[in-house]
């Protein structure tokens, strides 16, 4: 069984953001983690390599240091790594994102794809199922427990008030929550094999079946027209009271502002 | 694609066991705000089966039509028949906008629907409206006029983006849930109803439903509360949330809510969860106690109408946004408030 985890180095966002001329993320000058959904997902890939074998196959897009990602992936387990790096491809929304990732699993096999449910820095939620429409498969998104029954996968769907069991034929992908499962730590010894590990590279000339109007900022239907900062609230009142004083000046407050 | 064809603004009316979201009526509110700028209609999108007695109520929300795809396959939410019911709307009526909810669901079928009829989609909205794009006009491009200018907040909720999609329609977006209001309900008002048979086809990316398993009990809503007293780490136990349960039974329509750090310790469900993988909230008030007021909290709970931090770490970011900061042990001031809640109320 063949499967594919796509992850994500993200920018880890504790530090706040810093951004290019042209509105997009300035990732190079950021501190970068492996997204936290796509390392749950990376864990259920693990996990049903250790119950079922399967080959494990890490994926990710980004800029040449996003290699660090792969390594910490391979360090935990996983067998393969592939890079996709090229300038051109660089500034894409959610659709040019997904078309490029989906020509990169084409040159793949897989039985099953996972990705994280979504990135910290986007937020989006969307690439998961949109590489499932380009490659016309089937997708679960939002899962809490994954389970492989012979050609098939069980998952747990979450919603905001219940979760359904689905049953999805294989190939097929599911976009993974972190709620899934706690992540293994790296072994020194999975660390040490992963820096000998050759990690694949392709640029957008291995990309087969992709149209060049799909890729980069200039193949992204959406367009930043401006990002900026948030304006912060204007600060309130502060106090340091003793208890009874405190609640003193809440009941104070509330009765000024007709509460009570 | 010849942008001129596409026109109407449309939302994603969705139901989750034949009743309509919330999220459904705040679409159509916002929907109505663009619609009088583009002198155009809305149209809300009814996928389900038996669906047909919600549209009067779509209608008195404020849809001049309603679009109602019914068909067995559309009983429970599944992506595939609902995204092939969505694109074949799309496809057929040709809407110049389409809004979404930011739900579980909407969150799923948006970007599916979207790659499916290959247009942008903008993820978790929190405020659109109608400008020009690019925004100040630069010799050399053209300059876009009545485009959806769609704002949300990303990474981590420390920055703000505003997002257009000049080039592809219709213009899609996911709005978060409790952020725009929805209008009064006037029965008078009747939408059209039209019925569309998109002729839904099985095919190997229909998945199976085994068993669909709703929380146990009748949830309340954090979302409809007017009083939220919501805890963090701070609190140190499920048993301590008692004394915050205590404090928003002194307010009418009072609730208790949570940080996602309480969540993480099972002391409350994620159903309590205020912030950015939780719900967003905004109450008349707002308790944060034992909340430090990490950035993706604050992006959940600070447009509530009064913000009041109770915090033992005066340094605490929360106190950024509260409008009453109150420096000291919760343990020691909110078992005192509610002694002098309940004075005032028996006085």
């Amino acid at each position: 069984m063949n499967i594919v985890v796509c992850i994500k180095q993200v920018p880890d966002t504790k530090d706040g953001v810093r951004f290019n001329p042209d509105g997009t993320l300035d990732r190079a000058s950021m501190l970068a983690i492996m997204n936290p959904d796509d390392k749950a997902g990376l864990e259920a890939a693990l996990r049903i390599k250790d119950a079922n074998g399967a080959k494990v196959t890490v994926l990710t897009m980004g800029i040449p240091k996003a290699e660090a990602v792969l390594r910490e992936a391979l360090a935990m387990g996983a067998d393969e790594a592939v890079l996709i790096t090229d300038r051109c491809l660089g500034g894409a929304d959610t659709w040019a994102t997904s078309s490029t990732i989906a020509a990169g699993l084409r040159n793949l096999e897989y039985d099953l794809i996972i990705t994280g449910r979504q990135a910290i820095d986007g937020d989006t939620a969307q690439v998961g199922p949109q590489i499932a429409e380009h490659l016309g498969l089937p997708v679960i998104s939002y899962a809490e427990d994954i389970k492989i029954e012979g050609d098939s996968v069980v998952v747990k769907r979450q919603y905001e008030d219940r979760y359904h069991m689905l049953k999805a034929q294989m190939p097929c992908l599911i976009t993974a929550l972190s709620e899934l499962n706690e992540p293994r730590y790296m072994t020194p010894g999975g660390i040490f094999d992963a820096f000998d590990k050759e990690i694949t590279v392709w640029g957008r000339d291995d990309l087969k079946d992709l149209d060049d109007a799909n890729i980069g900022l200039k193949g992204s239907p959406t367009k930043i027209a401006k990002a900026s900062d948030k304006v912060p609230k204007g600060k309130g009142e502060k106090v340091n009271l003793d208890p009874k004083e405190a609640v003193e000046y809440l009941m104070g407050k509330f009765a000024e502002k007709h509460i009570i | 694609m010849n942008l001129e064809e596409y026109k109407g603004v449309y939302i994603y009316a969705q139901q989750v066991d034949n009743q309509l979201s919330p999220i459904a009526f705040e679409l159509i509110g916002k929907a109505r705000e663009l619609a009088a700028a583009l002198e155009t209609e809305v149209t809300a999108v009814l996928l389900g089966t038996g669906v047909e007695s919600l549209t009067d109520e779509l209608g008195a929300y404020g849809a001049d039509k309603v679009i109602v795809v019914d068909d067995p396959k559309l009983e429970v939410y599944r992506t595939e028949p609902y995204a092939q019911a969505m694109a074949a709307v799309i496809n057929t009526y040709k809407p110049e906008i389409m809004l979404v909810g930011a739900t579980a669901i909407g969150r799923d079928l948006g970007p599916t629907v979207s790659a499916r009829v290959k247009t942008g989609l903008t993820a978790d909205c929190t405020s659109l409206e109608i400008g020009d794009f690019p925004l100040v006009a630069r010799p050399g491009k053209e300059q876009k006029h009545n485009q959806l200018l769609m704002t949300r907040p990303a990474f981590g909720g420390n920055t703000i983006a505003t997002i257009a999609c000049p080039d592809n329609r219709p213009q899609m977006a996911t709005v978060r849930p409790g952020v725009m209001q929805k209008l009064p309900k006037d029965t008078e008002r009747k939408a059209e109803v039209i019925h569309f048979n998109p002729e839904l086809k099985d095919n190997n990316r229909v998945v199976e439903i085994l068993d669909v398993v709703k929380a146990v009990g009748n949830v309340e809503n954090i979302m409809d509360a007017k009083v939220l007293v919501s805890g963090g780490r701070g609190v140190g136990s499920a048993e301590n949330f008692k004394q915050l349960e205590e404090l928003a039974g002194c307010f009418k329509g009072g609730m208790v809510s949570c940080s996602r750090a309480v969540v993480e310790n099972g002391w409350l469900p994620m159903d309590y969860q205020v912030g950015q993988t939780g719900k967003t909230v905004r109450p008349q008030i707002y308790f944060a106690i034992g909340i430090s007021g990490a950035i993706q909290h604050v992006a959940g709970m600070e447009e509530s109408d009064l913000i009041i931090a109770i915090n033992k770490d005066e340094d605490a970011p929360i106190f950024e946004v509260a409008d009453y900061g109150l420096v000291g042990d919760w343990k020691k001031i909110v078992p005192q408030l509610i002694t002098a809640m309940k004075e005032k109320q028996n006085a």
